[in-house]
């Protein structure tokens, strides 16, 4: 159903929706922003976010028709289409918010979605940063161009866990502070990189989705496991290929020989002297400095975590792998006649299992949640009794989700919400100067629990009525997340 | 070609909605219920051609203003080139500067003659001519961020202090801008005034061959523009705290001479989360205790 525009020689297309007849450049927009040159046709591009199911499920975006023919210019067409909230409560230029609350019949189902665009100032990013190395010290401040901005919180299996924003940095700080808080929380969100320093500390460069650059250099994969762990699901496979085996590790280094699986197997003592202080056997905390060398730690040559053999149990030609969490560094030492270790060169029959380390090690990444409270007024928006939305959200008679995509809820008092920002539509955050973040959110349930819950049952309006008034942005629905219609179709998304 | 505005009222069931091509405008009227409607009709009424009207004569539009007169013949196309004929011997200006701010008051005047309203304002994109009638006020918002918008504060503007238009332009707008202003808003005597007074001062904010500031001709993105290959800012960098202000000071001097000429009558102007007003003198309270948070 699509025509090509009448077309230059250097891919420009001539509009013909309005008199102005602009000149379109591929990949660029008219006069207007509502036409737009997609390789050479002429389409609709609307600032208003509606998720499109159709375009999730393959289809194509709505060309403009030219001269009549089957579309009937509207871009809603049932409940195909769900309406975010992005762009919603910012119809600039008229500067007032209003809550939109559409209804669609789903499934035989009156459902209706109120959406809005809240202004948070209680609001931040957690971020989980996939790496062993020491980003710096719990609690040490988190700065962007130099303002703090938040703080390390405690590490996570395999990740460092940072905690960006939150009230105190946005308002309780000097007014830089809350503009640069605001300025990176805002980047986080949309989706684009930020650099974070830590207080004696690393520097960070963090993007939802991307891998982490820790001090200039990319993390490529996640550990395995710890040190330990990483023994018991190895033990088997270097039995009788090596006589020992030390995993490095800033959290807990293992020690085949005195590690229960070791022991299982049936692996004699070695003579080894570990450094640092012995948890249970073949585990040893803090065997180095935290830091951005081997597994975690601050070590460039891992012999320096280890004392001399004990010569009851060692023997020359006593061989031995070291290696990290990750596979990324790894040495092979045999004893030499002073029971001195002597790196050689890694033996074929080894080097699969550090390949193996390896391939169970996941990419690591960056992952960015957007944590905000919906408080009394925004709710007062839904309804003319804010907490019985609360309780029809904590029923999960209500569904809620940011720019369409599913979020977690927290228990307890009030909506309080986390969503991983890469399954927002891009762009969907905005901010005001207050400062304080501008984050979508939408509000699904049945028109008869809305009535229940004392919703603005004459501000509803059907989904097919917003086809001609209002300017939008349609996009297709993220291919992982449940359509908001139909959530509990959808396979598990999270937690 | 069957091409009809779109005409609706917004789903408050107090504004009404008027579009077509690249005109947008929100319009609300206040006073007795048959007045408004009244007017809403008016103002439906005069909207529809417009475009139209405009077109006819667009490549005159798009070609530089001139000091001593014009060829112009329709009457919104003729107010355009008044409201930038003042600027026209300093330098490069076309009619097309001052469109959004004419065209709303070519609405606004259709819809006050029609009936009595206590007030009204069209808003074509942040392009907005104003009616008060006298005693009547009306607190406007400004934002610092076309693109992202968010209120800095607000001024509250009455019939007796002669301001009915309120113009906004800067890069990160719709409209192309030869400058780095995220935002300039201007309050002169008429929506055309401001409009074009807001290309004016938003072009003097600005630091000519900084490496962080990228522009690219105007043809490049549209073919068609007025602009010609002069280049516009497509992206500012980050600047040093004394750039940012030597910036705001070129167009708050720019602003400074055009209250003096009288041609307008405050500015405000944004770079990089930085204010600076001119002639707003203590009208404007900060937004920030006012926002409803969420």
């Amino acid at each position: 159903m699509s025509q090509p525009a009448e077309k230059t020689e250097d891919g420009r297309i001539r509009c013909d929706a309005c008199p102005v007849m602009c000149y379109i450049k591929p990949g660029a927009a008219g006069a207007c922003d509502r036409y737009a040159n997609h390789d050479g046709i002429l389409v609709r591009v609307d600032p208003h976010v509606v998720l499109d199911r159709t375009l999730q499920q393959g289809g194509s975006v709505v060309p403009f028709n030219r001269g009549g023919g089957d579309w009937d210019g509207k871009l809603v067409r049932g409940p195909e289409t769900f309406v975010t909230a992005i762009g919603a409560g910012t119809t600039y230029p008229d500067y007032k918010p209003a809550p939109f609350i559409v209804s669609a019949e789903v499934d035989g189902v009156d459902m209706v979605t109120v959406v809005t665009e809240g202004i948070f100032s209680y609001c931040g990013v957690k971020v989980k940063v996939d790496t062993d190395r020491h980003l710096g010290p719990e609690r040490s401040l988190v700065r962007a161009q130099g303002e703090p901005v938040g703080h390390v919180t405690t590490g996570e299996y395999g990740s460092q866990m940072l905690s960006l924003g939150g009230v105190h940095h946005l308002t309780g700080g000097s007014k830089k502070e809350g503009r640069v808080t605001c300025d990176t929380l805002l980047e986080l969100s949309n989706g684009r990189a930020v650099e974070l320093t830590i207080d004696d500390g690393a520097t960070v460069i963090v993007q939802a989705g991307r891998p982490p650059i820790v001090n200039g250099g990319m993390e490529e994969r996640m550990r395995v496991g710890c040190g330990s762990a990483t023994i018991g699901m190895f033990a088997k496979q270097w039995h009788g290929k090596v006589d020992e085996v030390v995993v490095v590790d800033d959290h807990i280094t293992g020690v085949l020989s005195e590690h229960q699986a070791g022991k299982l197997l049936g692996i004699p003592d070695t003579g080894i002297h570990m450094k640092g202080r012995r948890s249970t056997p073949g585990r040893y905390f803090q065997v180095a400095q935290p830091g951005t060398g081997w597994g975690g730690t601050d070590i460039s040559d891992p012999l320096s975590i280890l004392g001399p053999f004990n010569p009851k149990a060692a023997r020359p030609g006593l061989t031995m792998l070291m290696v990290s969490t990750t596979g990324e560094h790894f040495a092979y030492y045999v004893l030499d006649d002073e029971l001195k270790p002597v790196q050689r060169e890694l033996p074929a029959a080894l080097q699969q299992s550090i390949a193996r380390i390896e391939e169970n090690c996941e990419p690591a990444l960056c992952t960015v949640l957007f944590t905000g409270g919906a408080g009394g007024s925004l709710r007062s928006g839904v309804t003319e009794n804010p907490v019985r939305l609360t309780r029809s959200v904590k029923q999960a008679l209500t569904y809620v989700t940011c720019g369409g995509a599913p979020v977690y809820v927290w228990p307890g008092g009030g909506i309080t919400f986390m969503v991983d920002v890469t399954r927002v539509p891009e762009n969907a955050f905005g901010y005001v100067p207050t400062p304080a973040l501008v984050a979508p959110i939408e509000f699904t349930l049945r028109l008869s629990d809305y009535e229940a819950l004392e919703g603005h049952m004459d501000h509803v309006r059907p989904l097919s009525s917003l086809g001609v008034d209002m300017a939008r942005r349609q996009v297709p629905g993220h291919r992982d997340n449940p359509w908001p219609f139909a959530p509990e179709g959808a396979k598990r998304s999270h937690g | 070609m069957a091409r009809v505005p779109q005409i609706a009222l917004l789903p408050d069931g107090r504004r009404l909605h008027l579009q077509d091509g690249p005109i947008d405008l929100v319009v609300e009227a206040s006073g007795p219920a048959e007045s408004v409607q009244a007017a809403y009709q008016s103002a439906a009424r005069r909207f529809t051609g417009l475009l139209d009207e405009l077109c006819d004569e667009l490549p005159l539009l798009r070609a530089p203003a001139r000091p001593d007169g014009c060829a112009l013949h329709g009457p919104v196309a003729r107010r355009m080139h008044d409201a930038v004929a003042p600027y026209a011997a300093d330098g490069f200006i076309t009619p097309m500067a001052a469109v959004a701010g004419a065209v709303a008051e070519a609405v606004l005047a259709a819809m006050v003659a029609a009936a009595p309203l206590d007030r009204a304002y069209v808003n074509n994109g942040g392009d907005i001519a104003l009616h008060l009638a006298p005693g009547q006020s009306f607190t406007v918002g400004l934002v610092d961020r076309p693109d992202k918008p968010g209120l800095f504060g607000t001024t509250v503007l009455t019939a007796a202090d002669g301001i009915r238009g309120i113009a906004t332009s800067g890069w990160r707008g719709r409209s192309f801008s030869l400058g780095i202003a995220d935002a300039v808003t201007i309050l002169a005597a008429g929506a055309a005034d401001a409009d074009a007074a807001a290309t004016v001062v938003a072009n003097a904010v600005d630091l000519p061959g900084h490496p962080a500031i990228a522009r690219i001709p105007a043809q490049e993105l549209q073919p068609d523009s007025d602009l010609g290959d002069r280049p516009v800012t497509r992206g500012v960098g980050p600047l040093h705290p004394a750039e940012i202000d030597g910036a705001l000071e070129a167009g708050a001097a720019m602003a400074e001479i055009l209250i003096a000429r009288g041609l307008i009558r405050a500015a405000a102007l944004h770079l990089a989360g930085e204010t600076r007003t001119v002639g707003l003198d203590t009208r404007t309270s900060p937004q920030a205790k006012s926002l409803i948070h969420a």
